[in-house]
């Protein structure tokens, strides 16, 4: 029995679901690039630390105030989510309180107010803190930014693959028993692993895209050549990384969550030995087959299992399967968006790294390629990583359907019980909030970039010069 | 016994939020109210640049902490307030940015619009946060599941909460022009007076006003009547030693009275977390809504670790970035 009578409106869960999907994958615009560039301006500061020289100040300045524009709505749109939970998934929220509680409070308290706190300090305190001091406080944030992304996939693997709990046989709740599990089984650390090298490839192709525009421009060339080479070779060492962390992943989503992985290869029936990984595929999921394939063979055997005699579960059988231990239902998650959002995500998440080794080609040894299409690609390559890390978290959300905790609970029976008009009230009124936020967040940091590095006197963005009498006498805190 | 322990620490942190970004809040409105061109509201908001963004993290954290150490609690009182809750987050997003992004253009227009739109959310988001929880004291309809039954629009929203959440705005105002007397260079301090004083004022019988009106409608007892002392009292004498010019002390005091002020909400609450106007029988109380003893327990270490790390950090911060901020000298792109 559980204690909160599930609602099911069809209509009122579509519509939760597409506000969730809406606001974090909004949120997710933003934390790629303040987790991946985070680390750039810290290294440029640490050089500049060590080397004294000015040219890594210009650098630490003008990717730092990208950065800023960046955060500021990061933060907002992660608070959003984290009211959310309550407001929309009250008896998920409930289901989960227990588990959640703990990541989530440790992100707050160890992770959110590092970030925050020492963010400002790195950008007032410039002219107030010991050097290697004001140096720390860029680490200490980044330190904070890749804490708050372990908290809170620890708790987005409890959904994918719940460990380190009991159900309460009065209320049906689940309830934290194994606090390690629940914070160190392998998912939750490949999984952290794969979004840290995601950002990652996602900031050093954004560096590399506007160090482009300024080369093509034959503008700022001392400091632009520095940093796409620099970032060329970061582009495809990470790239290399998530390859292998990837495949780590896939492993352990096969034996977790076999559903997510047939359906994200669109295999129906149970494949035999040597199963090949389909390219193209047409599902028809009426008649719970695909109308149309072409495959690599034994590719998918060797991806899945890591031997060419590996078989991989149709949907079918298991859909059979849960329909025996769950109950009547529908399984399947819609493998049009898995097959393809896969797809998209290695293929998006992975072409900047591509490009980068035939851009590494092209300016090998001080070369600079003069055709325009060749800067013209490099800056559009921006997009790519961005649309993969997209793409993949709308593969790993969905390929949990119909579940939101795996196992345990639908998301159709853990709503809120609102009323349809209110949802779909505050649904438009994100997206319009959304839409102006967009606007004016890309305008302003293609300004900011295209601006290009500025002069070590010039104050950064929002940076105010010093401004401190120094008859502090009286005057106190601030 | 835990879940009474995390029962105070969320009053507590909730009046830390409210202590430091009280200020925000006030800040935020005087910038339109006292700065005349854009130069001079940028000096102002410029009081509160390095520190909006962590204070801003207490409301997470206290949201958080119900969420935590009361889900139960957190899934009825969420969805019953999800319109203020809503209008609150889309504050939070339209302030956040227009703190930021004032400065990033040099165009007159573009700075005015952001900071209207900074005052008006420095007046939305405390209204929010006291009918939030002034309405969390008035009940809302839960039936013996703890399962919300009510209207989503007016559960929170009475002649008492809204009181309530005028009293916050007002000693946001308050707070504020008291912490700007602090912070910004004795030019400033004529204009300020007025604000800091009547606001003061109206602090003082708002909040007389809503003890009054919690003690007698919701907690009659020793405890309630004490605190409802304490919270005129504190601001009684906040609102005095700003008459006497003496700022700092006043700030001081008001973060007394709105730990005072957040008390009383707890006290009024105990035993319950959420009273239910449908039946005093179905009031969700501490114990039914806590979470497990376990979950408590690692919660009690991150909290026993992370409260007094983070405060001590924070005065740190607040400590390095000290000193008054000199009129004449403006950032050069801050329009
Ligand atoms: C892999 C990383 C990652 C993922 C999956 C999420 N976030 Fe996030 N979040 C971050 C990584 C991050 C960050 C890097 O720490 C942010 C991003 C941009 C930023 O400014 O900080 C952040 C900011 C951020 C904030 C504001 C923090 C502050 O005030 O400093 C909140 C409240 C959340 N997030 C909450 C969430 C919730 C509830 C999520 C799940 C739906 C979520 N985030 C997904
Ligand atoms: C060969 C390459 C890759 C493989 C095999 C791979 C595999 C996977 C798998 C199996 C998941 C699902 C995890 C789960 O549901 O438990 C996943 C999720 C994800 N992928 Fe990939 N991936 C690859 C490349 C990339 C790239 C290049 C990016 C981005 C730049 C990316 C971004 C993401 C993100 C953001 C998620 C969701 C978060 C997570 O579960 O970690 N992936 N990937
Ligand atoms: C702890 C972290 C997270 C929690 C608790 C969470 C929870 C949920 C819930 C309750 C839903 C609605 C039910 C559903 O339709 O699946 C959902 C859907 C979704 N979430 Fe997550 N999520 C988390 C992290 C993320 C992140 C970081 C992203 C990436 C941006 C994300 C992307 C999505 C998407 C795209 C959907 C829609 C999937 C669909 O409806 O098919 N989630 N998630």
């Amino acid at each position: 029995m559980r204690f909160t009578q599930p609602v099911s409106d069809g209509l009122l869960v579509d519509l939760s679901r597409l506000q969730f999907a809406l606001t974090t994958l909004v949120h997710y615009l933003f934390v790629p690039l303040t987790l991946g560039l985070g680390p750039w301006v810290a290294i440029f500061e640490t050089l500049r630390y060590r080397t004294g020289d000015e040219r890594y100040a210009r650098l630490s300045r003008f990717f730092g105030s990208l950065l800023l524009i960046n955060f500021a709505i990061g933060v907002a749109s992660g608070i959003i989510q984290e009211f959310q939970f309550g407001m929309n998934w009250a008896v998920f929220s409930r289901f989960v309180g227990d588990i959640f509680g703990a990541p989530l409070a440790m992100e707050g308290l160890f992770a959110f107010f590092l970030e925050s706190t020492f963010l400002g300090l790195w950008i007032f305190g410039r002219d107030r803190l010991p050097r290697l001091l004001h140096l720390s406080t860029i680490w200490l944030f980044v330190i904070g930014t890749w804490l708050s992304a372990y908290f809170i996939l620890a708790a987005n693997s409890f959904m994918q693959n719940p460990v380190g709990y009991e159900l309460d046989p009065i209320s049906g709740d689940a309830v934290l028993t194994g606090l390690g599990e629940v914070f160190f089984q392998p998912l939750t650390i490949w999984a952290w692993l794969h979004t840290i090298v995601g950002g990652v490839i996602a900031a050093t192709v954004f560096v590399f895209g506007v160090s482009a525009y300024h080369l093509k421009r034959g503008q700022h060339l001392d400091l632009m050549r520095k940093t796409f080479r620099a970032a060329i070779v970061t582009g495809i060492v990470a790239g290399g990384i998530q390859l292998f962390v990837g495949d780590v992943l896939g492993v352990i989503m096969v034996d977790k969550q076999p559903m997510k992985m047939a359906a994200a290869e669109a295999v129906w029936e149970t494949t035999g030995p040597c199963a090949s990984l389909g390219i193209v595929a047409i599902p028809d999921t009426a008649a719970r087959d695909n109308s149309f394939e072409v495959g690599i063979p034994c590719l998918l055997s060797i991806v899945a299992t890591n031997s060419l005699s590996g078989e991989v579960v149709g949907m079918n059988e298991l859909q059979a399967q849960y329909e025996e231990q769950y109950g009547p239902g529908d399984y399947t998650p819609n493998v049009w968006v898995a097959f393809y959002g896969f797809r998209a995500m290695i293929g998006f998440g992975l072409l900047g790294s591509a490009w980068m080794v035939l851009a590494w080609w092209f300016t090998r040894r001080g070369r600079m390629p003069t055709s325009r299409w060749f800067w013209g690609i490099s800056i559009w390559m921006i997009a790519a990583p961005w649309l993969g890390n997209l793409f993949g978290w709308i593969f790993t959300e969905n390929g949990r359907q119909p579940w939101v905790v795996y196992g345990l609970l639908k998301t159709e029976d853990a709503v809120s019980d609102l009323s349809v008009g209110l949802v779909a009230t505050s649904l438009a009124g994100f997206v319009a909030l959304y839409t102006i936020i967009g606007v004016v967040e890309f305008r302003l940091i293609r300004r900011y970039a295209i601006r290009g590095p500025m002069e070590p006197s010039d104050p950064m963005p929002g940076e105010p010069p010093p401004v401190v009498s120094s008859s502090a006498g009286k005057g106190w805190t601030s | 016994m835990l879940a009474y322990t995390f029962f105070i620490v969320i009053a507590f942190v909730w009046s830390v939020f409210l202590f430091l970004e009280g200020f925000d809040f006030g800040v935020g409105m005087l910038t339109r109210l006292v700065g005349r061109t854009p130069a001079e509201r940028g000096t102002i908001l410029r009081a509160i640049g390095p520190n909006w963004d962590a204070n801003e993290v207490w409301l997470l954290t206290g949201g958080i902490l119900i969420f935590a150490a009361f889900p139960a609690w957190y899934a009825a009182s969420f969805p019953s307030a999800y319109i203020p809750l809503l209008l609150l987050v889309f504050c939070l997003i339209i302030r956040a940015l227009s703190i930021e992004y004032r400065s990033k253009r040099p165009s007159e227009r573009w700075t005015s619009t952001w900071d209207s739109l900074t005052f008006a959310t420095g007046l939305l988001l405390p209204l929010l946060v006291g009918v939030f929880w002034a309405g969390m004291v008035h009940g809302i309809p839960i039936d013996a599941d703890g399962r919300f039954t009510g209207d989503t629009l007016w559960s929170h929203i009475n002649a008492y909460s809204v009181l309530g959440g005028i009293a916050v705005v007002v000693y946001s105002i308050a707070h504020g022009a008291v912490f700007l007397q602090n912070k910004l260079d004795l030019s400033w301090k004529s204009r300020l007076e007025p604000w800091a004083n009547y606001a003061g004022m109206a602090t003082l019988v708002l909040m007389a006003g809503f003890s009054i009106w919690t003690v007698l409608a919701y907690s009659a007892d020793l405890l309630g009547i004490v605190i409802a002392g304490v919270v005129v009292i504190a601001f009684a004498a906040a609102f005095v030693a700003q008459r006497a010019g003496r700022s700092l002390l006043s700030f001081w005091l008001n973060g007394i009275g709105i730990t005072a002020f957040m008390a009383q909400i707890f006290a009024a609450l105990y035993p319950n977390v959420l009273p239910s106007t449908v039946d005093d029988g179905f009031n969700l109380t501490i114990e039914q809504a806590a979470a497990s003893d376990y979950a408590l327990t690692v919660l009690a270490i991150t909290a026993i670790i992370g409260i007094p790390g983070v405060m001590a950090y924070q005065a740190w911060s607040f400590w390095v970035l000290r000193g008054r901020l000199k009129r004449e000298e403006q950032p050069s792109e801050t329009y």
